[in-house]
């Protein structure tokens, strides 16, 4: 069935059957290669993208349940602040490796700081523990996670913190 | 500087010392002059630089990138003898030829074996010399002055006493005019600005966007995609194949039948997976239908008590062990393993009657080329590879099995396809680490010291399959590596019994190689028998390396920044690991926490590393920080098992690996040094192992000999 998906914005309309997944939308159909397939069944997190702002595991997650939902994807990371405080922390900190899981990862992580400014480190191993690297980034991912939720907080204008 | 003949035997040091010395071995360093003369006149004087008038500088890579820093590293080489910024280089994947980008010592286009970087320190240095040299030439001649009067600087000739300065782009045609020069002097380590820095990862600003291509990603016009399964019981073949209800899925477009696999070609993947999902397979499994890891072991089990080939000998055992007050006798036994690179096993591959394009990652990329070649029935010019980032490697895509198993598919399908394996398929049909079993024999005199050290490997011959050469006299090069470690031993032997796993299954490379499981038999029975002497574990090891100045110096560094000796609370631990592979040496102490019901965490991890030269630390770093976390997910977690002839993992949840919330804090050293750069890709890996293994026995003084860690020994101890 032909259907409307709001991706990053701009409207899309593809022609699948209902429940397949929003990955293989977005990466065979549409052609958004960023979010990347891994276990396909939600154990890795590496096809990691927001629906309404909350992050949601793309394999598992039909295009029938997103119908009317804004998606977005690590294609548009940068146009949110917290994106771009995490991409820059990403590459001052030199977090990544292979890189095939950090889309995943740093969806999470946009995820994560935009519901809280200032989180422990109990609170990135909680929301980060969904995102498998094999390559072993996890040390550093927390670091550059810390260092982008410190700039966001000294950038934010007073009695908004 | 080993004492023991094996360290002289072992793979990675015959790699060093033939880096070293051999510039001869240098394969397709210089192509011929005429490629530098085509109709868009630039100035290629070899098979990594081009310049051309416009002032591009395009740098073909050898090496192909995994996320190890290979891009980073080998653009700083060339960047720094050409003298221009990294950021003034347009980086290319090199295509697949043996000709021109072997690797010095493997003879064939391999990124690995933590060989990479060793394999382009001199001729990426030499190409970038190369071709400023040239452009040097050609600037004074223009201006009738000495070529020692002048410099480059920045992508500039400079003419320092009369203030002349001319951009590359311009001396282009006159530089390709003159002959290449057989000898360029290289800077020294001293006038390095570029190499030896923490400069900026190149290929990382593409991959927090989404824009860096994997080969996943590859996307030709038209292409349709393919969800595949090969006969689950390996070396088994398809039987029959009832496919109406997979070809009333919409999107699928054909089914394709191969020998031993089944393949369903859709609009999407998801309509490919549903179809493949739909298709009713009957199976005819072979010989191996009955096969499971029980009798596996049993063979390996069996074999330690055949006797081996003799890989390396030193000095009398057998006289020496009829001298021994007593002995140290220990079995090992190492459980097969998968890879589970997070982008799972895929090539994309556009098959047309005379032609054959291949899109893929793969770190032999000249191997999966004459594989095409074979698959397609193709002459092998017909075939074009178009490498790309790899989503991980960790050995697994040394192979090209896969590449070959697309073509096979491709050949059946009108246009180009994509085969991507589920992550099932993935692990079920890996090239995994093999069982691997050892057997030491340590003979002691009466004050518990040791006088001869024997251990007899039991493992398969990868080496025979994948690289011939480096099986010599019936012994695999690879799994004798660092079989007796670097301590001083007065008698050494090591022997090999080779056991090949079930036709069908196979078997390949896997991080950290041979170091990855003798490391671990070596680095246990040296703590064993420190207990047995009654000394500290790193007092003793100062004891045997007393001719080993590198690794008696990462030693007693890192047991400074783990401040050995200090008390940890019940149930912890510290463990030492020491390995001297790769070119490089490296010492580790891992704490741990084994909890009363026998769980085990990895706390702490400390490392120190002498690689030699550092051509960028913070990527050395790195890479020890992610192979340590590779190396413990296998230590805690890591195993794969047959039953009836299938392998019983699939995915992360029954092959779990570290996350995030159980790594250790990684703290990582590297020791300056102007000794030739090591590799620093596997040790990392390669030393946690016995580090976690002897920090558990000091934990709770249960020598674990067996691996992955088994929880249910370790309950209730002190």
């Amino acid at each position: 069935m032909s259907q409307q998906l709001s991706i990053n914005g701009v409207t899309h309309t593809v022609d699948v059957d209902d429940d397949t997944p929003l990955l293989w939308v977005l990466r065979d159909v549409i052609g958004l290669t960023g979010t990347k397939f891994g276990c396909g069944i939600a154990l890795c997190g590496a096809c990691t993208v927001h629906i309404d702002g909350v992050p949601r595991r793309s394999c598992i997650t039909s295009v029938r349940s997103v119908a009317n939902a804004s998606i977005r994807t690590i294609e548009a990371l940068e146009t949110t602040p917290v994106g771009r405080s995490l991409q820059k922390a990403w590459l001052d900190l030199e977090v990544v490796q292979c890189g095939y899981c950090q889309s995943g990862q740093l969806m999470s992580a946009a995820a994560l700081l935009a519901g809280n400014a200032t989180p422990s480190d109990e609170d990135i191993d909680t929301v980060m523990s969904g995102n498998v690297c094999r390559c072993g980034t996890y040390g550093r991912i927390r670091a550059a996670i810390k260092q982008a939720a410190a700039e966001i907080h000294q950038s934010a204008p007073e009695g908004t913190r | 500087m080993s004492g023991t003949p094996s360290h002289a035997l072992s793979r990675r040091s015959f790699l060093v010392s033939a880096t070293a010395t051999a510039g001869g071995l240098l394969i397709g360093f210089r192509v011929p002059l005429a490629r530098g003369q085509s109709a868009d006149a630039a100035l290629e004087p070899n098979a990594f630089v081009r310049i051309d008038r416009a002032g591009a500088i395009r740098v073909t890579l050898p090496y192909v990138e995994m996320g190890q820093g290979a891009y980073t590293a080998q653009a700083q080489l060339l960047a720094e003898e050409l003298e221009v910024e990294i950021g003034q280089l347009t980086l290319e994947h090199a295509p697949p030829n043996e000709a021109l980008y072997s690797h010095p010592v493997f003879g064939d286009q391999i990124t690995g074996g933590s060989a990479g970087l060793r394999g382009a320190w001199e001729p990426l240095r030499q190409a970038g010399a190369t071709a400023r040299t040239l452009l040097t030439q050609a600037a004074a001649r223009r201006w009738r002055v000495s070529p020692s009067s002048c410099s480059a600087e920045r992508g500039e000739i400079v003419h320092a006493s009369s203030g002349r300065r001319i951009r590359y782009s311009e001396l282009v045609d006159a530089a390709a005019r003159l002959p290449v020069p057989k000898n360029v002097a290289l800077k020294s380590p001293a006038q390095f600005r570029i190499v030896g820095k923490p400069v900026n990862r190149v290929d990382t600003p593409d991959k927090v966007n989404g824009k860096a291509k994997f080969g996943i990603d590859a996307l030709p016009a038209g292409v349709k995609f393919a969800a595949v399964a090969a006969c689950p019981v390996f070396g088994g073949q398809v039987g029959t194949i009832d496919d109406t209800a997979a070809k009333s899925i919409r999107g699928v477009r054909q089914i394709v039948r191969l020998e031993d696999a089944v393949a369903v070609i859709a609009d999407h993947t998801w309509a490919a997976r549903k179809g493949l999902a739909a298709l009713k397979v009957t199976w005819n499994e072979g010989a191996n239908a009955n096969v499971d890891t029980q009798a596996l072991v049993a063979e390996c089990n069996a074999a330690l008590d055949r006797p081996g080939v003799t890989a390396t000998t030193h000095g009398d055992v057998k006289a020496a062990e009829a001298q021994a007050a007593s002995f140290y006798d220990a079995d090992f036994r190492l459980p097969m393993l998968a890879h589970l690179a997070m982008e799972p096993i895929n090539c994309t591959v556009h098959m047309r009657k005379d032609s054959c394009e291949i899109w893929v990652g793969c770190q032999r990329l000249a191997l999966a080329r004459r594989m095409a070649a074979e698959a397609s029935g193709l002459p092998i010019e017909q075939i074009t590879v178009h490498n790309h980032l790899l989503g991980g490697g960790f050995g697994r895509r040394l192979e090209a099995d896969y590449v070959a198993q697309a073509v096979r598919i491709a050949r059946h399908v009108d246009g180009p396809v994509k085969v991507i394996w589920s992550r099932e398929e993935d692990v079920q049909h890996d090239f995994f680490r093999y069982h691997n079993h050892s057997r030491v024999r340590v003979g002691l005199d009466a004050n518990d010291a040791p006088i001869s050290f024997s251990h007899k490997i039991v493992g398969p011959a990868v080496m025979a399959r994948w690289l011939p050469a480096f099986f010599q006299n019936n012994v695999d090069l690879d799994i004798i590596s660092v079989a007796a470690g670097t301590y001083a031993w007065p008698n050494v032997h090591v022997e090999y019994v080779r056991v090949e796993p079930p036709r069908g299954l196979n078997v390949g490379n896997w991080r950290g190689v041979g170091a990855s499981r003798n490391a671990f038999v070596v680095e246990s029975a040296i703590d064993d028998l420190a207990k047995l002497a009654g000394k500290d574990p790193l007092t003793y090891r100062r004891e045997l390396l007393a001719k080993s100045p590198r690794l008696l110096h990462v030693l007693n560094k890192v047991a400074e920044l783990a401040q050995w000796g200090t008390p940890l609370g019940a149930g912890r631990g510290r463990g030492i690991a020491l390995l001297d592979d790769f070119g490089s040496y490296v010492a580790q102490i891992a704490e741990v926490t084994v909890s009363r019901s026998g769980q085990v965490r990895v706390d702490r991890v400390f490392c120190v590393v002498d690689c030699g030269f550092a051509v960028n630390p913070d990527i050395v770093k790195a890479q020890l920080e992610g192979g340590i976390i590779y190396g413990v997910s296998a230590v805690l977690h890591g195993r794969i098992t047959v039953a009836k002839g299938r392998i019983q993992q699939g995915n992360f949840d029954d092959c779990p690996v570290l996350r995030m919330h159980d790594s250790p804090l990684i703290e990582v050293h590297v020791v300056p040094s102007l000794e030739a750069p090591g590799g620093v890709g596997e040790p990392g890996t390669a030393a946690v192992f016995p580090a976690v293994t002897n920090a558990i026995f000091a934990a709770t003084g249960k020598r674990l000999l067996d691996l992955p860690i088994d929880t249910t020994q370790l309950r209730n101890l002190p």
